[in-house]
């Protein structure tokens, strides 16, 4: 079989590369060539840090106002008008590649291939359905793939060690359908949810948000934790919307994964299941978390959290 | 303006799926079937903004077997002026619906359609965006407030790092979160006045549209199951644990 070339959009916020390209090399690596998209504005930083990441053979750079904020209206046609000469392209499953990767199929007359868990063949992936309850083994017959890539299924290639150059190219710009009005974006000390090695996560259980801060927050800095969130601790608003762990929220896979007053409802499973252990801290024992964690404590929580922070 | 709504009957989601014996897909008979909660959430969104006045029709859609029927007469019930089936027995991909739903479009010239950001079934979350795509119209993903102004739509979005703010030029496309609104549960009188609101069968033959999958699916199979591990006694012997791990 002939190598496939592959395109791949790497993420970033136009001055740093976001960990979620490194799992998107791994898996782009296993189908062919990887060539790297690095498209947004004054981002010529993370097209250098995008050429040492081991495995990219180029980097092509475009840099346009109208990509500055990765808005699919824009970025999408850029994208399509490239494919031409790449028999994939590959995004990673974030919210941004979300957004794009399925404009671009549309654009291509492609059916996108969502989350790929595996590379079984050339064009044929494994991916979750049903909330992760079952696992798809699906085969393409387009002419061109177009896949979202589940970060935490694929090791991360290394960010240095690689070497190419970098090609600046035109795209079409403005698009002139929409424009970036602004963002909240939260800054934190704390290890991003989806790269943490530690993970602790509050349910509905917590009550409120200064009783999440209070009890959560505390353990989380002992054992410098990302922190994450039921969707039923998001929607009464102990937390922001991007901490929800989940099928509709982020996938985590930490080496420890400390789920505290969650009781463990399949949609938030299917965020979580794939950690390295799993701990759970409820005081209703036939919560279904119990059946999937690794250490369980049957406990109140605002009883054996500080205890635990305090032993730490 | 009108605001056409794509609706899917999926598996509850509080139900679990069973594969079928030979692994060639998952057994759908005698589950419990519902309206996706997104869609459920876009069907809100749509008849709040034609109480707001915003909107002067509201239209659902649903691709699907003749049971699809039921879940439009839900979206009816919840508020929707008229519905459409698009009738088809086989699984419908989401770029074929998409087609679908453009060729609707071209016929209702809908200012806004609104649709679910994820399908709970096939999680593929790319209708929407392929849509769009389609029609050469922008997109706002993942929606939490949908603000109509004049001719453009402002859609705050749940984004990864936390929430962004788009303008689109009207007609756009909308898909939702689930931060969006909380639906409406339907009254009784208002199930009642469902069933006689119109409903609309159509084909994806006679919208031009074919359906032929693009995607075979080899087959399907269970994750490995995570077996049930061990219970501490106390905050103790959980804090040793953490040590054993090296990560306290
Ligand atoms: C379309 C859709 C998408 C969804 N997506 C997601 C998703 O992505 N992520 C997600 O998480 N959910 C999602 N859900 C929601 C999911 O179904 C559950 O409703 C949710 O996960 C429940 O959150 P919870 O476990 O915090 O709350 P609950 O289910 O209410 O559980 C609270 C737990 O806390 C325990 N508890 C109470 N007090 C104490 C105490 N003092 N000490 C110790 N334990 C205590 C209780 O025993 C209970 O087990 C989705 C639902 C739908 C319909
Ligand atoms: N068969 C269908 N009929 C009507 N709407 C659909 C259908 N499939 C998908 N949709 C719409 O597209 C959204 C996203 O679905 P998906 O891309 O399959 O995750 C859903 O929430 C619906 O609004």
């Amino acid at each position: 079989m002939r190598e496939m070339t592959v395109l791949i959009w790497v993420e970033h916020d136009n001055a740093a590369v976001k960990d979620a390209t490194l799992a998107t090399v791994t898996a782009a690596t296993q189908l062919g060539e990887v060539v790297a998209l690095v498209a947004g504005q004054g981002c010529g930083a993370v097209a250098a840090a995008a050429a040492n990441i081991a495995g990219v053979s180029r980097v092509l750079l475009a840099e346009d106002e109208a990509y500055a904020h990765g808005l699919a209206d824009n970025v999408a046609p850029l994208i399509a008008g490239l494919m031409a000469d790449y028999d994939a392209f590959v995004a990673p499953a974030t919210t941004s590649g979300k957004n794009i990767a399925p404009r671009v199929a549309a654009l291509l007359d492609v059916m996108q291939v969502s989350e790929i868990l595996s590379v079984e063949g050339p064009r044929t992936f494994t991916r979750p359905i049903y909330a992760g309850n079952v696992i798809a083994t699906v085969e393409s017959r387009d002419p061109k793939l177009v896949l979202t890539v589940r970060t935490t299924a694929f090791a991360k290639a290394a960010p240095t060690g690689g070497s190419t150059t970098v090609e600046t190219i035109a795209g079409p710009g403005d698009a002139g359908l929409s424009s970036f009005v602004g963002a909240q974006i939260a800054s934190s000390e704390r290890p991003e949810l989806t790269s943490a090695k530690v993970v602790v996560s509050g349910g509905r259980a917590l009550k409120d948000a200064a009783t999440f801060e209070a009890v959560i927050l505390p353990l989380a800095d002992k054992l410098g934790a990302g922190v994450g969130a039921s969707r039923a601790a998001v929607d009464a608003g102990y937390v922001p919307n991007d901490y929800q762990v989940g099928q509709t929220g982020k996938i985590v896979a930490p080496e420890v994964y400390i789920a505290v007053g969650i009781s463990g409802a399949i949609q938030h499973l299917a965020g979580m299941k794939d950690s390295k252990t799993i701990i759970a801290i409820n005081k209703d024992e036939d919560a279904p978390i119990f059946q999937i964690a690794d250490i369980g404590l049957v406990a109140d929580l605002f009883e054996a959290v500080p205890d635990l922070t305090a032993k730490l | 303006m009108k605001i056409l709504v794509p609706v899917k009957r999926v598996i509850d989601y509080n139900a679990k799926p069973r594969l079928k014996p030979d692994g060639s897909g998952v057994d759908l008979s005698n589950v419990k079937m519902s309206l996706n909660p997104f869609d459920e959430i876009a069907v809100e969104e749509a008849v709040r903004l034609k109480e707001k006045g915003v909107a002067a029709e509201v239209i659902v859609l649903s691709v699907g077997p003749a049971k699809a029927v039921e879940v439009l007469r839900t979206a009816l019930a919840m508020g929707a002026d008229r519905a459409i089936h698009v009738q088809s027995d086989e699984a419908v991909e989401p770029l074929a619906v998409a087609k679908i739903l453009k060729a609707v479009a071209g016929e209702e010239q809908p200012g806004l359609i609104i649709l679910g950001k994820q399908a709970i079934d096939d999680d593929c979350n790319q209708t929407g965006q392929m849509l769009a795509g389609l029609m050469g119209r922008p997109q706002g993903t993942f929606a939490s407030q949908v603000v109509v102004d004049g001719d453009s739509v402002l859609v705050t979005r749940e984004i990864d790092g936390g929430l962004e703010t788009v303008k689109l030029a009207l007609p756009a496309i909308v898909t939702t979160d689930l931060r969006l609104n909380e639906p409406r549960y339907a009254s009784l009188p208002n199930i009642m006045k469902a069933k006689s609101k119109p409903l609309a069968t159509r084909t994806p033959a006679d919208l031009g549209v074919d359906v032929t999958p693009r995607l075979a699916t080899v087959k399907v199979a269970e994750p490995p199951v995570r077996g049930a591990g061990i219970k501490v006694a106390d905050a103790d012997a959980l804090a040793a644990k953490l040590k054993d791990m090296g990560v306290a």
